[in-house]
């Protein structure tokens, strides 16, 4: 079966889509013999990020086992994670 | 764990047995191409370097010349100089000499124009190869070996499949105590902090620092600010939400062990382990740079398909997709886009990948060596 989404690093607390998917949708990743599921609150386009665990304001997110930027809102496991509630820590090419 | 490669007099392993023509400038580039085409066994380079280089450029080019010309999958070089350039063999062949790497040497100029230069290089390249073929391999053990890991026409998928899978067939070849390097310093901007804590030392952070600092300086004297416009607008469109997140996609497929050393475009690291090559982006140049650093061969992703090889070193190609897979099959080695069809894993690929390259470094043909694919570019900033 084809994977909804992938998880890189077992430190990571988002996944990315491998297709475009839809709130309500349950996800389950794998990696190095451990699942992490969650259900999706929003729609996730493919290419996206969706939390796995809840990030609290101010928490690093982490893809690849280190941090992206932190959360600049509290996010929910299953929301999305982009621009909107997520911020480089490195300034951003748009701002 | 050992691959069955040659082992040179001058210390260097092999996992190639080519006779190199080397034009060292590009005004007798049509010659070393002409005699290499006359000898089978030989392999050959055309470039557009040799001349009209000062400072720092002219030790870069020096310098990848060297590396190439005395590469350990390099068994003999036959130099063509016109006669009259910067770097003529006089330059190299102190340092050839001192490796203990065999040379010879036909001039345009010196030895009838083209007609005589060729002609007396093709006899001399005949007696090379019928020299190397006498060479046996012999078992060598993977700490020996050195990989370079490049990726080139990148796509969505390149940060999520073939670049971490090549990072995990990285600290495969690196737990077997070899060595993997990766470049395209640009390609680092934002990981600075990521990078300088996986450093072996403080010397080593400070190099990387100074690495990443470096290439957005250059690139700000050219009048592009790479760090304000990343990511892209197209970036944020396809998921990706900072900086970091970019260079991490790409800086993975160097795997994620301690970066024991920063080396410049062309130099040979002393230090066995992951090191950092700091050195541009542009795909041939940077293969270029990674085989005269002493890889003795590459892997390359790519997304989008790109079907570049290299003159003396085999390179492989992973496909970060299914769909440029099947469109390009005869360019494409492993497919990292089974990892988006369910049929496969980071950890699958990346046992896939690492078993290609101890076949290839065992003597398998890659596809884009198989295809003939001999792309071969030296990177240097003006000619003056």
């Amino acid at each position: 079966m084809k994977p909804k989404a992938i998880l890189i690093d077992t430190k990571d607390n988002v996944a990315t889509a491998f297709q475009d998917l839809k709130a309500g949708d349950n996800v389950t990743v794998s990696l190095e013999g451990t699942d992490v599921s969650t259900t999706l609150a929003q729609d996730i386009p493919f290419g996206h990020k969706f939390a796995l665990t809840d990030i609290a304001l101010h928490e690093p997110v982490v893809k690849y086992g280190e941090a992206i930027g932190l959360a600049i809102e509290a996010i929910k496991a299953g929301q999305h994670v982009h621009i909107h509630n997520m911020e480089s820590q490195k300034g951003r090419g748009d701002k | 764990m050992e691959f069955m490669g040659y082992r040179r007099k001058t210390g260097k392993v092999g996992i190639r047995n080519h006779v190199l023509v080397f034009p060292t400038v590009v005004c007798s580039s049509e010659e070393a191409r002409m005699i290499s085409e006359k000898v089978p066994g030989t392999v050959y380079a055309i470039h557009g370097a040799g001349c009209g280089h000062v400072g720092e450029d002219k030790e870069q080019v020096i310098r990848t010349m060297v590396g190439i010309c005395g590469h350990g999958n390099v068994a003999s070089v036959l130099l063509v100089e016109n006669g009259c350039e910067v770097i003529t063999p006089e330059v190299l062949m102190p340092y050839l000499d001192e490796m203990g790497q065999a040379y010879a040497v036909v001039s345009v100029q010196e030895d009838g124009g083209t007609p005589g230069c060729v002609e007396k290089g093709i006899g001399i390249a005949r007696k090379m190869v019928d020299e190397a073929n006498k060479l046996q391999k012999e078992p060598i053990p993977l700490s020996e070996l050195i990989l370079g890991c490049e990726c080139g026409g990148s796509d969505a998928f390149s940060g999520l499949t073939a670049n971490p899978a090549l990072g995990i067939a990285a600290d495969k070849l690196i737990a077997e105590g070899g060595t993997a390097i990766f470049s395209e310093t640009t390609e680092m901007l934002g990981c600075e902090n990521v990078l300088a804590r996986r450093a072996l030392d403080e010397q080593v952070a400070k190099d990387i620092y100074d690495a990443i600092a470096n290439a957005e300086k250059t690139a700000m004297s050219g009048g592009v600010d790479i760090r304000g416009t990343q990511p892209s607008p197209g970036n944020i469109e396809g998921g990706l939400s900072s900086i970091e997140e970019k260079s991490l996609g790409c800086i993975r497929k160097g795997g994620n062990t301690t970066i024991t050393q920063v080396v410049k475009y062309a130099e040979h690291p002393t230090r066995k382990g992951c090191v950092i090559m700091d050195a541009t982006a542009a795909d041939v140049m940077n293969n270029t740079g990674l085989l005269a650093s002493g890889c003795h061969l590459i892997v390359f992703t790519t997304g989008r398909g790109t079907p570049v090889g290299a003159n003396i070193a085999p390179v492989i190609k992973v496909s970060t997709n299914s769909v440029l897979y099947n469109k390009m099959k005869p360019n494409i080695d492993v497919n990292a886009g089974v990892i988006v069809d369910g049929e496969g894993t980071l950890e699958s690929v990346g046992q896939e990948i690492f078993d290609k390259v101890i076949a290839v470094a065992n003597g398998e043909l890659s596809k884009a060596e198989a295809l003939g694919h001999r792309e071969f570019d030296i990177h240097f900033r003006m000619i003056i």
